[in-house]
């Protein structure tokens, strides 16, 4: 890959190679996925699955990973587009399919992680709730509406393969969806990941 | 009873309890909610059925909206 000899200067050969093998599941496309996929992609991970139904709107350019010119677009093949403009050697897998509980886990069953990267708090849980058992690293994200104090955008550990992030109040409801903290939460799933990655024990 | 929530001791002065009950009382919506009692997730529809037994260790997991 373009960048791997940055990437093996920072993080070592090693680390990078467990980076590559693993593939990570992003469940949905919009301001957690787009911008988490990003980071993942420039960590160095090569394959990703990512899931979503929605077209890109006007709207979304606010705080997601899509530009002025790809508006009406399927979210997943502007998402494909873009990553491989950062690195060309990519695996990505895309699927725009609307997710709920009957198709979570056949989805994402030969994904190591998944990022849950949903908007709807039902739909966050029921993911959760389908794929808790399967005994993946699950990355999920609750409280990051509005702007200011981002600290509290923290990683709570709740089980071996489950971490949330957020502040786990705030909801875009009360509280809009805004660039800067979508995005925190967005890289500290990344980093979570990248984090689990290296330190996995592998045969590789 | 003495249960653990979330990993912090509660005592339940209520005689019976079920999951149901439990996650209403704190006010939650159950929709927005991913239970786990001595780490089996219990599935929302069993919640009416399933009461809370000394020194279970429950998870409560309440989602907020935003992606």
């Amino acid at each position: 890959m373009i960048f791997r000899d940055a990437l093996i200067s920072k993080i070592g050969s090693d680390h990078l190679r467990k980076v590559q093998g693993i593939k990570i599941g992003l469940a949905g496309a919009g301001g957690l996925g787009s911008n988490c996929a990003a980071n993942l992609i420039r960590s160095g991970f090569q394959k990703l699955k990512i899931v979503d139904f929605d077209r890109i709107e006007p709207g979304n350019l606010d705080r997601q990973f899509y530009f002025a010119d790809q508006v009406g677009m399927v979210k997943v093949e502007a998402l494909k587009l873009n990553l491989l403009r950062i690195n060309p050697l990519i695996d990505l897998e895309i699927a725009a399919i609307r997710l709920d509980e009957n198709n979570f886990a056949s989805l994402f069953i030969d994904c190591d992680v998944v990022a849950e990267c949903l908007d709807r708090p039902e739909i966050k849980s029921s993911l959760v709730a389908a794929l808790l058992p399967l005994n993946k690293l699950i990355v999920s994200v609750s409280g990051l509406g509005g702007y200011g104090q981002s600290d509290d955008i923290r990683i709570h550990r709740i089980k071996e393969n489950l971490i949330i992030i957020g502040d786990l109040q705030s909801d875009i409801t009360t509280k809009p969806a805004l660039s800067p903290r979508v995005n925190i939460a967005a890289a500290k799933q990344a980093d979570v990941i990248l984090e689990y990655a290296c330190s996995r024990i592998t045969s590789l | 009873m003495n249960i653990r929530i979330n990993g912090e001791n509660v005592v339940l002065s209520q005689g019976t309890i079920n999951l149901q009950e439990l996650v209403t009382g704190k006010g939650l919506v159950p929709e927005r909610v991913v239970m786990e009692v001595n780490l089996e997730i219990i599935p929302r529809e069993k919640w009416a059925t399933v009461y809370v037994r000394e020194h279970d260790q429950i998870e409560i997991i309440s989602f907020v909206g935003g992606g």
